[in-house]
């Protein structure tokens, strides 16, 4: 009840008080876009040749509306926003009429989720295994590789992602320049299609990889020279318990804590977490279709995209408050 | 002054901030010959187009028919006028509401808390992507595209400095101020705010790695300031939208990319020097004291 009273229930009115704030804001930023949706697709046809008499015009622009859930007053349409949000209908994608905004994304969310979730799990393993260990034991190896991740580690990853292409793909070229498929390749599970898919994502995978492990790498380090210092480690040493089993029992262990809260928060932005590296390759994920939306004035994508992003993020955090206590006993009653 | 120079001397045991500050210094120096430059930065074909590095041209020239080395000049020089203008204002807005926060606490707290929570949730890049579509006449421009950024940077250092002015609040000489009729504003400004200074610090040399990094990836987008103003980012979209490495004009695309790697790493160093001096602690981790 403690638990309920003190550490739940201010962390959920949180939850939902900023979740609301970001999607509201989420709301109103694309409808202030200089863009109007519907003069375009007038445009759009007109560029066609179709001629539209000037007494029908009218009408045909309270259809568009309509059909853009932009009719009524900016009041009218914030209610029926969240009505909508709660059934999980962000309308149909503007620029792709009349496919709906879930379905563009959910096209190009296994493409990011695929990339994403490997490169994010992957390069976590290797860092807290590569940092537990030279954060433990020093010598000359541990310094070279502090040299090379001291270099490495201010690098962002959107300009890594172009050294890597200029390198691999066009000095050496070991990988193709973009995609995410070979042109003219279906969609199966055959040979072809698995060789071609695993091509055209190793670079932009090669690049997250690198960032990702010498940025957690770092942080796992200092976490265990700190934990080395704690006293129940020097009396392991003392009481003549095997070095080994000091690192693997007990000194990673409990360095393993705030790993996980990285861990954690990185599957919040695995949604926007690459967007730039994908919009570099023209990897068919989120990011690029974002990229397209932003450059094409659809306000339906990119709500759909801003508002899964934020609920990502203030999900993936709130999660983490709640299963915290599960790990840190000394968090449990603060 | 002397104090200054031991400071100085302390500080360049670590030859990270010995090499971080002689970029700076480089990139500093480059920022000021732009002032000298015998080229105009905007216009185009001033120059053969095309060419390779040379004794004439330096860096060579571009496809545009501009000299690259004093295109450059004047990119770090705008890039870094954008870092700046970002760090100080986010700095100041954060000062502000972290001290109001803190020293008044009750509802103007938890409401200033609210608004700086909601700006670190939401994922700053697709937001700023949003906003600069947006307002993007608005953000053409150099001085607003630092207040853009400042705006999704305070927010951290604002709580940082709510958390110290918290528990300065509780101490002993808050009271003997208050009860000598030490003026809010005053005693604020006069005794709080050299508490905070240090953090603000290394968050500032932050910060400005940050803002330089959001201008390149909006500059990369095609969003972000007017795109013939050269900055390291603007720099490098043109270089990739002309198709420089298909041109084969390798120091064009290069040049850019290699001069904010050096800025980065510059500017993380020292982040990482001063933080480390500022903690004892870490500090004597690394001598191996512990």
């Amino acid at each position: 009840m403690k638990f309920i009273k003190y550490y739940l229930a201010p962390r959920l009115v949180q939850y939902i008080l900023v979740t609301f704030l970001g999607l509201s804001a989420a709301f109103f930023l694309p409808r202030i876009l200089p863009m109007d949706p519907v003069k375009q697709q007038l445009a759009q046809y007109q560029a066609f040749g179709v001629y539209i008499p000037p007494e029908q015009l009218e009408e045909i622009v309270s259809t568009l509306q309509q059909l853009y859930g932009l009719e009524g007053s900016l009041s009218e349409q914030y209610m029926s926003f969240w009505k909508r949000l709660f059934r999980g209908d962000f309308g149909p994608s503007l620029a792709r009429y009349p496919t709906p905004v879930m379905k563009v994304i959910a096209q190009s969310l296994p493409w990011t989720f695929g990339l994403l979730l490997l490169t994010t799990i992957l390069s976590w393993v290797v860092a807290v295994i590569v940092g537990g260990i030279a954060g433990y034991y020093r010598g000359r190896w541990t310094e070279i590789l502090d040299a090379i991740v001291m270099v490495i580690r201010p690098i962002p990853y959107y300009i890594m992602s172009l050294l890597c292409l200029i390198l691999f793909a066009y000095l050496f070229p070991i990988f193709p320049l973009s995609g995410g498929i070979g042109v003219g390749i279906e969609l199966s599970f055959s040979w072809e299609t698995v060789k071609s898919i695993v091509e055209h994502g190793a670079l932009p995978a090669l690049t997250l990889l690198i960032v990702g492990i010498a940025w957690q790498f770092q942080s796992m380090k200092l976490i265990v020279q700190g934990v080395r210092s704690e006293d129940y480690v020097w009396y392991a040493k003392v009481a003549g318990i095997e070095e080994q089993r000091i690192v693997f029992h007990y000194v990673i262990p409990n360095a393993m804590l705030p790993m996980i809260t990285q861990l954690g928060l990185q599957f919040g932005t695995i949604f926007s977490g690459a967007l730039v590296t994908e919009m570099v390759f023209a990897y068919p994920g989120v990011g690029w279709i974002l990229y397209d939306a932003v450059m094409r004035g659809d306000y339906n994508l990119i709500m759909g995209i801003t508002c899964i992003s934020v609920l990502a993020v203030t999900t993936s955090i709130f999660l983490l408050d709640l299963i915290y206590p599960l790990f840190d006993p000394r968090v449990r009653y603060r | 002054m002397k104090k200054l120079r031991s400071l100085f001397r302390d500080l360049t045991k670590d030859f990270r901030f010995t090499i971080a500050f002689v970029i700076l210094l480089a990139l500093l120096f480059l920022a000021i010959l732009s002032f000298f430059s015998p080229y105009h930065p905007q216009r185009m074909y001033q120059v053969p187009r095309g060419r390779p590095p040379s004794w004439e041209h330096p860096l060579g020239t571009n496809w545009l028919g501009q000299d690259v080395f004093w295109q450059l000049t004047f990119a770090v020089r705008n890039s870094l006028l954008i870092a700046v203008i970002t760090s100080l204002i986010s700095r100041i807005i954060a000062i502000f509401v972290g001290m109001v926060a803190g020293y008044r606490g009750g509802l103007v707290d938890r409401i200033l808390m609210i608004i700086g929570d909601t700006t670190m949730v939401l994922p700053s890049l697709v937001v700023l992507i949003v906003v600069s579509t947006i307002l993007r006449e608005w953000v053409r421009h150099l001085t607003n595209l630092g207040l853009l950024l400042a705006f999704f940077s305070w927010a951290w250092d604002a709580r940082v400095i709510r958390s110290q002015v918290l528990s300065l609040r509780e101490r002993e000489f808050t009271f003997v101020a208050v009860l000598s009729g030490m003026r809010t504003t005053k005693l604020v400004l006069k005794q709080y705010l050299p508490h905070v200074l240090p953090v603000i610090l290394t968050t500032l040399i932050n910060n400005m790695s940050w803002a330089i990094g959001m201008e390149i990836t909006l500059a990369y987008l095609g969003l972000g300031i007017d795109p013939t103003v050269p900055t390291i980012g603007t720099m490098l979209q043109t270089a990739i939208y002309r198709q420089a490495l298909f041109l084969r004009l390798w120091w064009w695309l290069l040049t850019p990319i290699i001069t904010s790697i050096l800025l980065f790493i510059a500017l993380y160093w020292l982040s990482v020097v001063v933080s480390e001096y500022l903690d004892p602690r870490t500090r004597f981790q690394r001598i191996g004291l512990h």
